[in-house]
């Protein structure tokens, strides 16, 4: 390491005097060779991401069809009326509330659980911390659409599920023929797979938690959930923001559950934004589709800024 | 990688100091004890669709739709992994799923680092706009884009292609962000004194720098190979004829089809979707779960 300090200093000095010319040929030459080694991924990216974003953006506001695909000129220009009718269109507002149903519920519930797992399993005990670890995360790596087959079977009227709450003396519902009971069986399911990533993101917070300091509470007389509420919580805040924007962005494009499951029924009742707009795209109307996706990317958006303001405030 | 781990170390080795200074709690004992019991169950609740799944493959279509639900295989079979490849060449869909998940992965490992090692250690104009503009998309969502992908692909005629199935995965920002972090953390003074030895720019990634990304390497690796296998409303979209399904969008289809009510075919094609992923994240686990830590705190 020193000797390659001490080498590279006496060549530059060595060079730069040879020409003006010299330090912004070199230069011009080294953006020339950063560029060759951008171009694959940017030329990948521009295709498949910048040109797809932006021409949603546009056949949002036209009444673009499957139709059109091979004849684009008769694509008509709709402007913001797309928009005033896609609010104007009751399916699409009921889509709209069970997607802020799913995360209102769906992302405290998934926090609460991920949170008393990474605690349980911070609280100093030492076997089986990496086997419980796999196996809380194990949800997590499966397809949703394997393990959604699987939760449609589990959640049968007299399934797995509903014999266990029997035998507690509970007579379980008809899970994802009830337009009460389909969108709560799905966020059970939701917090079931997705509780481990939190796990892991907030054990790796609570390692910023100070032991001097719970200590020192613990011989003040502050009782555990003192130390938690006062200590643990606080430090942890970065931490649980962090899971709660990555979490909301996640479930607020839930689809695969609900297209397993229930495809979208009862009545609707599990119908989200990202399967509304799946929907119109199968019924040809990529306009529409289009305007509704962007009605969901707006809403993410929002999010990821939060996140953004709230990573900066942690520096 | 070396300050985070710098950062992660004192964690554990402060506890290990701390642990004789802590005074003897009698009420510890027993709370760890509870805190076993607690875990234990939970664990066991979350394994439960599992071994579920697992078991319900074996049991026939008879047993399945008897009541009460029997746990064991009273007549254990084999016929629902039978047809899986014998009626449903589930091979085909695996293949499928594999080739454009490995495509996906070589891809992303190469393109990503070569613009990060750009973005990280060369200089020069649209470098700093490059990177907000590659930073903005990475919350972009599949839905927003899959419409017009799909009005594109078509006009290409690449509908049911392996090509309309991996090319718009190739190039991930996360994975950008990825490897010019980690390369950022590269000293300057390495790839300096080879550049004086004369190497070229790329020798100097391929043989000075590509050696020393393991790790984010790894981490992107096995994040895109998940994110490929486990993949649904794209292939869903562009894979239109039955031989270009990958193994979620058969699945599906299969399940919401003709078979809807065949139980035990469904839950030995879970079984079947599921058991190459779980093997490799148990073989890999601490790469999965550092991958995790690294791409959420980041």
């Amino acid at each position: 390491m020193s000797t390659t300090s001490s080498r590279t200093p006496l060549p530059s000095a060595s060079r730069s005097p040879r020409g003006a010319a010299g330090p912004s040929l070199r230069r011009r030459r080294q953006a020339v060779v950063a560029w060759m080694f951008a171009v694959p991924f940017v030329a990948i990216f521009a295709v498949f991401m910048l040109v797809p974003l932006v021409s949603s953006f546009a056949m949002s506001f036209t009444d673009f069809t499957s139709r059109d695909v091979q004849n684009p000129a008769a694509v008509g220009f709709v402007g913001i009326k797309q928009y005033a009718a896609l609010f104007a269109n009751a399916q699409f507002v009921h889509s709209m509330l069970n997607t802020a149903y799913f995360v209102v519920v769906g992302m405290p519930l998934t926090m609460a659980v991920a949170l008393a797992l990474a605690v349980a399993l911070n609280s100093g005990i030492k076997r089986f911390r990496t086997a419980f670890r796999v196996g809380f995360y194990t949800p997590v790596v499966t397809s949703i659409v394997a393990v959604a087959v699987v939760w449609r079977f589990i959640l049968q009227p007299d399934g797995l599920l509903n014999t266990i709450l029997g035998a507690a003396g509970i007579h379980g519902p008809d899970w994802l023929n009830s337009t009460t009971w389909a969108m709560p069986a799905m966020i059970l399911m939701a917090v079931w797979r997705n509780m481990g990533t939190l796990m892991i993101i907030f054990l790796a917070g609570l390692q910023n938690v100070s032991v001097e300091m719970l200590e020192a509470a613990e011989v003040d007389g502050a009782n555990a959930w003192q130390r938690f509420t006062r200590i643990t919580l606080p430090t942890l805040r970065p931490t649980l923001l962090l899971g709660a924007v990555l979490l909301s962005v996640g479930y607020l494009q839930f689809f695969e559950e609900p297209f397993v499951m229930t495809k979208g029924g009862p009545l609707d009742s599990t119908l989200s934004i990202s399967y509304f707009t799946y929907n119109q795209f199968g019924f040809g109307k990529y306009g529409l589709a289009s305007a509704a996706s962007y009605v969901l990317f707006v809403a993410i958006a929002l999010l990821s800024l939060i996140q953004f303001r709230a990573l900066r405030s942690k520096d | 990688m070396t300050s985070p781990t710098e950062t992660l170390t004192p964690g554990p080795s402060r506890t290990e100091s701390g642990e004789p200074a802590r005074r003897p709690r009698r009420r510890g004992q027993r709370g760890r004890t509870l805190v076993y019991i607690l875990l234990l169950l939970a664990v066991a609740a979350t394994l439960l669709p599992f071994a579920w799944m697992l078991l319900g493959s074996f049991k026939t279509q008879g047993e399945l739709l008897r009541r009460p639900v029997t746990w064991w295989p009273q007549e254990g079979t084999l016929a629902n992994y039978i047809s899986w490849f014998t009626e449903l060449h589930i091979e085909k869909f695996f293949a499928n799923s594999l080739i454009v998940a490995v495509v996906t992965v070589l891809g992303n490992l190469l393109f990503c680092s070569m613009i990060g090692y750009a973005l990280a250690k060369m200089d020069f104009p649209g470098k700093r706009f490059l990177f907000l503009l590659v930073m903005v998309t990475l919350m972009v969502p599949g839905v927003v884009t899959f419409v017009p992908l799909f009005v594109m692909v078509s006009k290409l005629g690449l509908v049911s292609t392996y090509p309309a199935l991996f090319l718009p995965f190739l190039a991930s920002p996360v994975g950008v962000f990825l490897m010019r972090q980690f390369m950022l953390g590269i000293p300057d003074s390495i790839i300096e004194a080879a550049r004086i030895d004369g190497a070229s720019e790329f020798r100097i990634f391929a043989r000075v720098v590509m050696p020393l990304c393991g790790p984010p390497l790894a981490t992107l690796g096995i994040l895109t190979f998940l994110g490929s296998w486990n993949n649904f409303l794209w292939p869903l979209v562009a894979a239109q004829s039955e031989d270009m399904y990958t193994l979620p969008v058969a699945l599906s289809l299969f399940s919401t089809g003709q078979n809807a009510t065949n139980y035990g075919l469904l839950l030995a094609g879970s079984v079947l979707v599921i058991t190459p992923i779980v093997a490799l994240f148990v073989a890999l686990q601490r790469f999965f779960i550092q991958s995790v830590a690294a791409t959420g705190i980041k």
